[in-house]
């Protein structure tokens, strides 16, 4: 208990205090504080990465030895971790020797650069680009006039979708200007999009401090793991 | 004798002829070199010339400030450049277009500036002819500030909030009962574990893609809790892929102690949280992959979240699961809006943990919370009505001036 609970909550206590009050005083060595956390969080989470590593083979390999469904694709895993990890200790394709290990990972040439440019980006923009797809399938749900609601959503999309290219205000021409579909869209999106964005960013903050209070005060401690 | 007084009246003539243009050219000579002297007189100095110490800082900081010179925008107009100099040491140059105020600020952070040691600026006012003149500034020592004083609405901001949740804190564990409207995504967790329970098939968690230093994360953490809670008592298998170590470390702890206080220790196993990769795309394709072969009856999105939201949110939607999505990202929320059944707004997410608990501590915190926004309400009203007023001129002061004097 003491161990698990109230050393954490201590801990947790002193640094969210001092991180607290280097908000307000700009004073040394407080102004550093910041720096520091940081700097220490950093520092943690490079030696936990060994732990996820870890887990992520242990993982993959019992897929494969226990034949689980698709265990192609955890070979594929294993095999590309040891592949970078070992580009990436070892200065493999890079020709001039002076190049010190660590700064190689960003030389051109060198099989870890190779590997980063040429197959881990083109692999990250395929499933970023799945992103407009799917935002054309939710968009398709999400305009279907079921209520109210979504009623108004589609009107408000549909405004503002016209009136930010050249149709819009050609289809509207005629009105005047404040009936103009660029002037509606305009407003629509800089007055109740922009309210209700700024209402929600005030609960947001809110929550935000209420939160970082309990966890400061020890109020709330079931993030520690022990039964609060 | 005629003749020769004619030669000589003559020759006078001309003699004067000769020193009557010598003289006109001896005249705008002159007076091409009095304009030569207006031309190139030096440029008038920089006035209200002053250093001092840049406010709200650690120090190691000082900032000059001067009116332009009188030959800048106006006069003659031919100012090149303002050299500023610590000292003896010249420490940059300011353009006249590179400054759209009157007033010049220069804020000298070098390294070399030490606290509690005097320095002496000045500022040479530099033309287009290459003519300068200088000001001269007294010295300005820099030194520490123990409060931030343009952070002082802030600190009263904090004080209040902070003395709404500790007051309705006490007042809940004094045994006052406090109302919480119902939220409609906090009622389904339950309903979403059963389903999945029913069907026989896993929850799929997932607490963000950032590390445990947002309060995001830790917040969806809580929320695994509560949730992992459930799986322990209805039996149901559990499957949380995180994208950090630390967060894997802390979610099993979380998940651990669920499980024991459910008394179901043997149903927890250290894999049911596992490490995928740190790349946020990557991560979406993992988390993808587990939806697709595992297809989990239940999807929690609790935490931070980016452009990988709608990957996640849409393909749960497409395997037929329910999805609860919680997150204080406001550029992700339309998103989830979109493709989640339910969704906890932005406050809702941080509110999760006191509904879910009932424990009044945490309950309490959540009517001082609402206090806090009610008193940011009220300003907002002040604010509008003040400011419509100093627009109609009905009153001389804006609500900046009233928070200033505040």
């Amino acid at each position: 208990m003491f161990w698990k609970t109230q050393i954490p909550v201590f801990i947790v206590f002193v640094v969210g205090m001092l991180t607290l009050l280097q908000w307000f005083i700009p004073h040394a060595p407080l102004n550093q504080i910041q720096v520091h956390m940081t700097q220490w969080f950093d520092i943690i989470a490079v030696f936990a990465i060994v732990l996820g590593g870890l887990n992520l083979l242990k993982l993959q390999f019992a897929k494969i030895t226990s034949r689980q469904h698709d265990w192609q694709y955890a070979l594929v895993t294993i095999v590309g971790f040891f592949v970078m990890l070992i580009f990436g200790f070892t200065k493999m394709g890079v020709e001039d020797e002076a190049v010190r290990l660590g700064s190689h990972l960003q030389r051109e040439g060198s099989n870890f650069h190779w590997m980063f440019f040429n197959v881990f980006t083109p692999l990250s923009s395929t499933m970023f680009a799945l992103l407009a797809f799917f935002v054309a399938s939710a968009s398709y749900r999400a305009f279907r006039i079921r209520n109210a609601e979504a009623t108004l959503l589609l009107v408000a999309g549909i405004i503002l979708m016209l009136g930010r290219v050249p149709i819009g205000h050609i289809l509207t021409a005629w009105a005047p200007p404040y009936l103009q579909l660029p002037a509606i869209q305009e407003w629509i999106y800089s007055v109740p999009n922009l309210a209700g964005a700024r209402a929600i960013m005030i609960g947001i903050g809110l929550g935000m401090v209420a939160t970082s209070l309990r966890f400061i005060l020890g109020i709330e401690k079931s993030f520690l793991g022990g039964d609060e | 004798m005629k003749k020769k007084r004619l030669w000589l009246s003559a020759l006078t003539m001309l003699v004067l002829l000769f020193a009557g243009q010598a003289m006109a050219q001896d005249d705008a000579g002159g007076a091409q070199e009095a304009v030569q002297q207006v031309v190139d007189r030096p440029p008038a100095a920089v006035t209200a010339l002053a250093s001092d110490d840049a406010p709200n800082d650690a120090g190691k900081a000082l900032i000059v400030t001067f009116e332009r010179s009188a030959d800048d925008g106006e006069g003659e107009n031919d100012v090149a450049t303002y050299e500023i100099y610590r000292g003896d040491s010249l420490i940059t140059t300011i353009k006249p277009s590179d400054v759209l105020e009157r007033t010049i600020t220069y804020s000298d952070n070098s390294p070399l500036i030490e606290n509690g040691v005097v320095y002496k600026y000045r500022v040479v006012t530099v033309d287009s002819a290459g003519n300068r003149s200088e000001a001269r500034a007294d010295g300005a020592m820099a030194t520490g500030q123990w409060f931030h004083t343009g952070r002082v609405n802030m600190l009263i901001s904090v004080i209040l909030i902070s003395a709404f949740i500790l007051f309705f804190i006490r007042k809940a564990q004094s045994g006052a009962e406090i109302y919480l409207r119902p939220v409609a995504g906090l009622k389904a967790f339950d309903e979403a574990v059963g389903r999945a329970t029913e069907m026989g098939k896993p929850v799929l968690y997932v607490p963000g893609i950032m590390d445990l230093d947002q309060v995001e994360t830790v917040a969806g953490i809580i929320i695994l809790g509560y949730v992992s809670k459930m799986t322990a008592r209805y039996e149901t298998e559990l499957e949380v892929p995180v994208s950090r170590s630390l967060v894997m470390s802390n979610a099993r702890e979380v998940c651990k102690a669920s499980y024991l206080s459910e008394g179901r220790p043997e149903l927890f196993k250290d894999d049911m949280v596992h490490y995928l990769t740190d790349d946020q795309f990557a991560y979406a394709a993992g988390v993808d992959g587990i939806m697709l072969r595992k297809k989990p009856a239940a999807c929690f999105y609790q935490g931070k979240f980016y452009a990988e939201s709608l990957i996640l949110a849409e393909t749960g939607n497409s395997i037929g699961a329910i999805q609860i999505a919680g997150t204080a990202s406001p550029t992700q929320l339309p998103f989830f809006i979109t493709a989640c059944d339910y969704t906890l707004i932005g406050e809702e997410f941080f509110a999760a943990s006191a509904y879910l608990s009932q424990d009044p501590k945490l309950v309490g915190s959540l009517k001082g919370q609402d206090w806090g926004k009610a008193m940011i309400m009220l300003i907002i009203i002040v604010g509008t009505i003040v400011e419509t007023l100093n627009a109609l001129g009905i009153v001389p002061f804006t609500m900046i001036h009233l928070l200033e004097a505040g």
